[in-house]
Formats: C-alpha cells, structure tokens, sequence
C-alpha cells in the first residue's frame, strides 16, 4: 500500500517531468492559439480538459504551465537550499557575535509567516516570475538556516569528524569533507518536503497577478482567469488546480518517505 | 516572584526586538526598491518636471540622511504614525483602520471552525478506517492551493447548490464559505500536531498507570493525554493566527470581499510602501500579542511550566 503510494507519486512527477520539457508529446493544441467561437466548451473528445474564455485548451495550457509552475517553485527551493547551507553552516562555525547577530535577524524573519514575506518582496522587487522565485526562496530560507547551523553545531563535534582531525586532516578540509555533507543530507529531506510549499507559495503569487503575465500558461494565473466565469465553466478552475495539489502531494509523499529512510537508518 | 519578574522582563525584551526589527525591515524595504521612490509613487506615465519630483521629495522628508529618516520613522512609530499612503493620500493608520473589521471578522471565524474541526478530527477519529480518512483529509488540504479550495466551494456551494452567496460582505451568509476556506488548512495542521501529542503522550508510562486505575479510553484522553497534545498545538497555533493575515490576501481575492488582504495587494501592485510598511508592523504585532498570550497560557494547561518558568521534565530513569 505504501509502496503503490510511492509509485505513483513518482510516476505523477516524472509525467510533470516530461510535460515541462517536451510538452508537445502530451499536448497537440497550442497553449496559446485563441479561437472565440470554441471559447468555454466543456470538456469534450476534441478538448480534454475544456476550453478557456478566449477557446483556448485548458489541457495545452495545464501541460505547458508545468515548466513555469513546478519550475518556480522548484528553483526557489535550490536557492533556499543553496543560500541556507551557506548562511547556516557559515554562522555554525562564525565567531559567537556574528552568529547570535545572524540568528537574531533569522528569528526576526520567522516571526513573520512566509506567505506575507514573499508577497512584501514582490511589492519591492516588482511583479514577474524571476522575483516571485526570489521571493519565494527569501521568505522560506530562514528555516534551512536554522536548520543548517544546528546541524554544523552538531556534526562539528561528532566523532568522525574530531577523528579525521586527529589523523592531522586541516580545520577547512575537515569541515568540507566531514561537515557540510552531513548538513547537506539534512537539508535535502527538508527541501524535498519543501518544494511543495514552494509550489503552492508560487501558485498563490501567480493567482493575485503577481508572476508571469497573460498570455503565458501558468496554473495560478489560470486559476484567476477561471475565477470570473466560475458560474458556467468549472473546468477552467479545477484541471489547474487539479495539478497543482498532485504534484504537490506527490512530492511531499516522497519527502516523507525519504525523511523516514534517513531517519530509520540514524536510529 | 524574582523568578515571574526575570521571565516578564524577557517577554518585554524579546517584545521590542522584535517590533524595533519589524520596524528596521520595513524602513529598509523602502531604501533598498530599485529605483527612485518619487518615480515609483507617481508611476510611469507621469509627466512631472524634476523640480516637482524635488518639491515631493522634501514634503516626504526622502531628501535628509538616511539615518535621520530612520529616526524620525522610528520616532513615528513611538506616537503611532506610520506615515501616509502615497495613493490614498490619508494616513495609514486610517487605511488599515477602516479594513481592519471586516479581516477580523473572517480570521477569527476561520480559527474557531479550525479549532473546532481539528479538535473533532483529533478526537473522534483515532483509530482504523475514520483516522485514515482524516490522514489522507489533511494530506489533501495542505497540498491544495487555498485559492483552489475557495474556487471549488464557490463552484459546488454558492453556483451549484445556492446555498451561499457568490460575493460581498453584506449578510453574515457571505462570511460562511470564505471563513472555512481560510480555516481548512489551519485546522489539518493543528489537528495533525495534536493527534501526534496525544498519541505520544499515551505511550507514556503515565497513561499505562491511568488505564490500570480502570479509566475509560475517553476519560484517558479528556483528563490527561489532551493536555498534553495541547501544548505543541497551541504554539503552532500561535503561529498560524500569523499566517491567517497572508491568507486572508487570497481569500478575500477569491470571494471579492472588502478587508485588510485587498488593502495590502492594492498596495503592493501600486507600491504604496508606506502602506506595505503598515502592514508589517501590523503583522508584527499581532505576531507579538498572539505569543505574549500563549506564553500566559502555556501554566495553565502545563502546570510544570508555571512558578519555576521552563521546566523538562525528567527523563524515566532519573525519576525512578
């Protein structure tokens, strides 16, 4: 039962997967192509999923939306990542007084919940799909900062690591070698829970008009579009949806199967 | 009493770090916009001569030091200025006055049906086919966008059955669907946390003793095992209040309602700043007063924690 549950996610990612790289094989309509005299037909033989206001296909615009959707929140999830073993693993191993300040600025950015923070970055930065990536990563970083330097803090005083120091390893090659990749592994497990989030913080930036603009399929911004005639056409609303919440199931399915692994095999 | 006055003394401390680093960031989300804030307010189509620009910027106070501007903010803030809209052109502190009621009404219906339905979930779905259901429930709802959510009750609730009104503030009907919406994900998080405290606590050695005293399953959990599954809930609890402001942004976007989300998008499509800086001092306040709160009742619920401030309790092998 686990196992199909796993299956599954996998294979619903790796269908994201090839829809973001080669949408073509999943969709034969052009995401963009407008047809008012087919607009807002229920889904039918011809179009899966429905067409939009404009008769566009909900089904081109859901495949191609992919790239752009899961594509944001997966970047912003590589730059939480990257920055926070930085920031964290520095500040593990920073003097007392730049740590504490460090901390103390971390502490601060938690207070405020991640949703407000992403959205205060769009209103400095502007509107668009590079900054709601950057947003997304400001406002989720603190934690894989945490998280890093409690890890650094750890793994600094571990045994293999006080032994590969008394076998006359340097304190910089010993703290590459020994250190970072433990933080690293740690981090991995939060990410792959974390890309989910992301998605959907990304999603909720799309929806207010904050992304990527019209015309370009994005599923948030789709789900805005949809809002207007939500009275006579439903499908326009829920296939976006639809695939935002699988893929982010099926990613924190896998996150919290790779958390129980990496847990299971510490105990 | 030294004890309770220590603890006082760094719930005050931790209090003004706290809305001094809120006020620092939102003075700082000023000066770090590329660009220059003039241009920003007037927008790009203006046709305004550079000496207009000039005059604004004196008005503004954008023409002093760096660090004299942040003084005088800083010093606003102690008074309870928060400075004006640039596009309202009235003070914030009436901006966000005016939309306050309206958010209000929605986040605490949305904690309360949360609370009530996490409650539920947690305890009278424990075991077998009704604790998977819930499980797989949560799972659901926080993957789901919260927008997505309020678009399929709106489709089912409001377009489908007419049970609801589509949009507006008018009646209390109109406040039904967009209070559950805010509410699903909060009370699938908090329900998550307390199941796991209660199931934690009754592996314990404790609740072996209780169930030896011929206690019912039910008496087991509403004396003692809820007590402690509550206390990890209501941190997270306190937390999420924070993130009700966020989602109260998209919730109130989906439902076309008046209230303090519209008054931060509008901000932010039309960089209003001092509005947005409004909000994060909001924001931080609430932050501050929800935890203060919590602190108070944390005693009440853990009477380990009360006269003698943070308490661990001892590990078995210790106490033996």
């Amino acid at each position: 039962m686990k196992a199909a549950g796993l299956w599954i996610a996998g294979l619903y990612l790796a269908l994201i997967a090839l829809a973001a790289f080669a949408p073509d094989l999943l969709a034969t309509h052009d995401p963009l192509q407008t047809d008012v005299r087919a607009a807002l037909q229920p889904p039918s033989g011809a179009h899966l999923f429905g067409t939009d206001q404009s008769g566009r296909d909900v089904l081109a615009r859901v495949v191609h939306g992919a790239a752009r959707s899961a594509g944001i929140g997966l970047l912003a999830t590589a730059l939480a990542l990257v920055t926070g073993l930085a920031v964290g693993a520095l500040s593990g191993i920073a003097p007392r007084w730049a740590d504490a300040v460090l901390m103390r600025v971390t502490d601060i950015l938690l207070a405020f919940p991640e949703f407000l923070v992403a959205l205060i970055v769009v209103a400095v930065l502007g509107p668009g799909g590079a900054n709601v990536a950057i947003a997304v990563t400001i406002a989720a970083v603190p934690v894989y900062i945490r998280l890093a330097r409690t890890q650094t803090r750890t793994l600094r005083v571990a045994e293999h690591v006080e032994a590969a120091r008394i076998l006359r390893v340097g304190r910089m090659r010993a703290f590459v070698r020994h250190v970072v990749p433990g933080v690293l592994g740690s981090l991995s497990v939060l990410a792959t829970i974390g890309i989910g989030s992301a998605i959907l913080a990304a999603a909720g930036l799309s929806f207010l008009g904050l992304g990527p603009a019209e015309p370009q399929p994005e599923w948030g911004l789709m789900l805005a579009g949809g809002r207007n005639v939500l009275g006579q056409a439903w499908w326009i609303s829920v296939f976006p949806g639809l695939a935002i919440t699988l893929t982010v199931i099926s990613a924190t399915v896998l996150g919290r199967a790779l958390r129980a692994r990496m847990e299971g095999r510490a105990a | 009493m030294s004890r309770a006055l220590i603890r006082s003394a760094g719930i005050l401390a931790s209090v003004v770090v706290v809305l001094w680093g809120a006020a620092t960031l939102a003075f700082l989300a000023f000066r770090i916009i590329p660009g220059d804030a003039v241009s920003v307010m007037l927008g790009p189509q203006a046709q305004v001569s550079e000496e207009v620009k000039d005059g604004i910027r004196a008005d503004l106070g954008l023409d002093r030091p760096p660090l004299v501007q942040y003084l005088s903010y800083l010093g606003g803030l102690l008074h309870g200025d928060l400075g004006r809209s640039y596009q309202l052109r009235m003070p914030v502190t009436e901006v966000i006055g005016r939309q306050l009621g309206p958010t209000v009404q929605l986040t605490v219906l949305a904690l309360l049906i949360a609370l009530v339905l996490a409650l539920a979930a947690a305890l009278f779905a424990r075991r077998g086919v009704a604790r998977g259901v819930v499980v797989t429930a949560e799972l659901i709802v926080l993957s789901s966008p919260v927008f997505w959510i309020g678009l399929l009750l709106l489709a089912v609730f409001a377009f489908t059955l007419g049970w609801f009104p589509v949009a507006g503030s008018r009646t209390p009907a109109t406040l039904v669907l967009p209070a559950v919406t805010l509410a699903l994900p909060v009370a699938a998080l908090i329900g998550q946390v307390l199941r796991d405290g209660i199931d934690a606590a009754e592996r314990q050695p404790f609740a072996e003793t209780v169930r030896a005293r011929g206690a019912t399953p039910a008496r087991l959990v509403l004396r003692h095992s809820l007590r402690h599954g509550a206390a990890s809930a209501l941190t997270l609890t306190a937390y999420l209040v924070g993130s009700l402001l966020g989602g109260a942004v998209l919730v109130e976007t989906v439902f076309a309602r008046p209230g303090l989300g519209r008054v931060t998008l509008a901000a932010i499509v039309n960089r209003d700043l001092p509005v947005v800086a409004g909000i994060i001092m909001l924001s931080a306040l609430v932050f501050v007063i929800v935890n203060v709160v919590v602190e108070l009742l944390h005693p009440l619920i853990d009477p380990r924690l009360g006269a003698s401030g943070r308490f661990e309790a001892p590990a078995i092998g210790e106490r033996r």
